[in-house]
């Protein structure tokens, strides 16, 4: 069944995102910690910091898989509750379509940052 | 109030009851009327009722029945919780005063009564009932189904839901969503889901794991918690969730229902019903 | 003509609206974080976009999202994270049937799955809140 999957892959998704958002927060919101106990030096959003993470291999492919697996997951979370408000039926075939077009479009420009970013070339 | 009522000694406290009353055929929007009511041991929130349409308001509405929570007719929504007016005393809801409305979720026909055939219509959706392919062998049985003691406990506990309906008042889902099968014909779905004596999962799979189904569940709990039964809906319905993913990785419940049993010895089905054996103690009027 | 009336709860109904147990509420704080992420995460990808920019244009986007208020957003964020990752990874488990016993005769007074889940609930609330403690210790240098 056609529901049976996707909820299957935003369950899934969640898993993945656990790991590789648990160690993006880490970073982005450890730092200080990190900074104290000889980790890191600070200021995680700091350019060279940022462009320094953007241009290693790693960080570009681990960012692709986050932006596919956390739209899927969010924008699935979001579908159910529309889907749970007794929206006529063709309603919900616009949301669906909706959210499909916008996970789709914020996947390609989020995929291509990551990309351009990472074959930059200079700090 | 009843003055002679007052002065009995059994009577342990008065109480007040607000009660929402809603009257389809004028204009008026609803409202909460207040009636005290004596309170005696043992007296539930149904027997409250009764004693108000007794001797203070007769043309307040209600559905009740059995009394006793096996008809499931009486679901209401009593101090901030769905439940059965006859299961609870008065007492026991440790308050001085009884809010007494309709169960939420359910279009309301007139002061406390719901109209349940929502609920209904969707429990059929799930057909509720043993499917297999012997047909042959449903119609005309030659023996019986068998199942051990450990396949009833599979399901044994789902088959305890009476239709109350309470369930589906205090499920978030069904709060916003019409088309959500809800708590209760889910649970009867997997009731016989997992009945090893059934095999009809493709027949109901197209309700239970639509858009609509198991999948608009998100584990808030309240249905279990409501139950007069002890149904336990919310594990009813992760079971169907887990039986759907271990059978996408080919895991999960065989497809076959179990064998049937050759009959019962000395049994023929819609056979003589044997005689009685002879008496040993004289009747009394004899 | 009779009429019947309405008596959906509505979307207040996703909230309470009665009294339930804690696992109902968090049902509804995990609706509320999962979207607030996913409002904040729209955005962060339109922001991280700016790196295309280069450093300059990237320092410049950064002075402007650097104001306190914005952090306190961020740290917001962090809070809505550590509740929606600790309570999902619970939700996993528990949507896939573990943790939340067998089904079985019911006899008065009856134990059902919420009941019989809720010390690991509680386990996992901890854990989310142990979380939280660690980020606003962090966010407290962050601010100093
Ligand atoms: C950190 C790891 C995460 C885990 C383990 C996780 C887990 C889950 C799970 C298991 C569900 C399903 C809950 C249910 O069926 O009710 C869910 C729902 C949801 N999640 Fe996540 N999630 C995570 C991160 C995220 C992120 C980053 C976003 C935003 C982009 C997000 C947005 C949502 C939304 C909007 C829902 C729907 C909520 C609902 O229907 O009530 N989650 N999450
Ligand atoms: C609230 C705290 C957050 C901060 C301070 C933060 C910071 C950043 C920064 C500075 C970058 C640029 C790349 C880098 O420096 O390595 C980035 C990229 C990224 N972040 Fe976050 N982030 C936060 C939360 C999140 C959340 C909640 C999500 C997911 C739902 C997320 C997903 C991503 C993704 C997918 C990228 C790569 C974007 C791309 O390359 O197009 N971040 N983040
Ligand atoms: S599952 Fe429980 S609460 Fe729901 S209808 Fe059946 S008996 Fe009533
Ligand atoms: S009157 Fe039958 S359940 Fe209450």
């Amino acid at each position: 069944m056609r529901e049976s999957r996707l909820w299957f892959w935003h369950i899934l998704s969640a898993a993945v995102i656990l790991v590789l958002l648990g160690i993006h927060m880490g970073i982005m919101h450890l730092g200080e910690l990190l900074h104290m106990a000889g980790i890191g030096s600070g200021d995680p959003v700091d350019s060279s910091q940022v462009f320094g993470r953007s241009r290693q291999a790693v960080f570009m492919i681990t960012y692709i898989l986050l932006l596919g697996a956390g739209l899927f997951h969010g924008l699935y979370g979001l579908r159910s509750m529309f889907f749970e408000l007794s929206l006529s039926k063709s309603l919900e075939k616009l949301v669906g379509g909706v959210l499909a077009v916008a996970g789709i479009a914020l996947f390609l420009y989020g995929s291509y940052v990551a990309i351009v970013v990472y074959q930059m070339n200079g700090v | 109030m009843n003055k002679s009522a007052t002065q009995d000694p059994s009577i342990i406290k008065t109480v007040q009851f607000e009660v929402l009353r809603y009257n389809p055929e004028g204009n008026e929007a609803p409202r909460l009327q207040n009636y005290s009511v004596p309170v005696i041991r043992g007296m539930t929130v149904l027997d409250g009722l009764n004693w108000i349409k007794e001797h203070l308001d007769s043309s307040l509405s209600w559905r009740s029945s059995c009394r006793m929570g096996i008809c499931g007719s009486c679901g209401m929504f009593i101090n901030g919780l769905p439940r059965l007016a006859c299961n609870n005393q008065i007492v026991h809801l440790h308050s001085d005063r009884v809010t007494v409305k309709p169960l939420p979720n359910y279009d309301i026909i007139r002061d406390l009564v719901p109209d349940l055939e929502g609920l209904f219509e969707k429990h059929r959706s799930v057909k509720p009932y043993l499917i297999r392919k012997d047909t042959e062998e449903q119609e005309k049985p030659t023996g019986e189904f068998f199942q051990s003691q450990q396949e009833l406990l599979n399901y044994i506990q789902f088959a305890y839901c009476i239709k109350c309906g309470l369930c589906m008042s205090a499920c978030p889902t069904v709060a916003t969503s019409e088309n959500y099968a809800g708590p209760q014909p889910l649970t009867a779905g997997w009731r016989y889901c997992a009945d090893s004596r059934d095999e009809g999962l493709q027949e109901r799979q197209e309700v239970l794991y639509s858009s609509y189904g198991v999948y608009r569940c998100h584990f808030a709990g309240a249905c279990s918690q409501v139950c007069p039964k002890g149904v336990d809906p919310a594990l009813a319905i992760q079971l169907l969730k887990k039986d759907a993913f271990l059978r996408s990785f080919g895991f999960g419940k065989k497809k076959k229902a179990g064998p049937v049993l050759p009959p019962v010895r000395d049994w023929t089905p819609g056979g003589k019903i044997p005689e009685a054996p002879a008496k040993t103690v004289p009747r009394k009027t004899e | 003509m009779q009429q019947r009336l309405k008596n959906r709860l509505g979307i207040m109904g996703w909230l309470g609206g009665g009294r339930y147990g804690m696992d109902r509420y968090a049902y509804a704080l995990h609706r509320i974080t999962g979207l607030g992420i996913l409002a904040y995460f729209i955005m962060h990808i339109i922001v991280t976009g700016q790196r295309t920019g280069g450093v300059e244009r990237w320092e410049s986007t950064m002075a402007f999202f650097g104001s306190t208020p914005f952090k306190i957003g961020e740290f917001l964020v962090v809070l809505a994270f550590a509740f929606h990752a600790v309570n999902g990874l619970r939700l996993i488990f528990v949507e896939l049937g573990w943790w939340i016993g067998k089904p079985g005769t019911p006899s008065f007074p009856y134990t059902y799955s919420t009941l019989r889940h809720r010390p690991l609930f509680i386990v996992f609330m901890v854990v989310a809140a142990v979380l939280m403690i660690i980020g606003g210790v962090d966010f407290y240098f962050v601010l100093k």
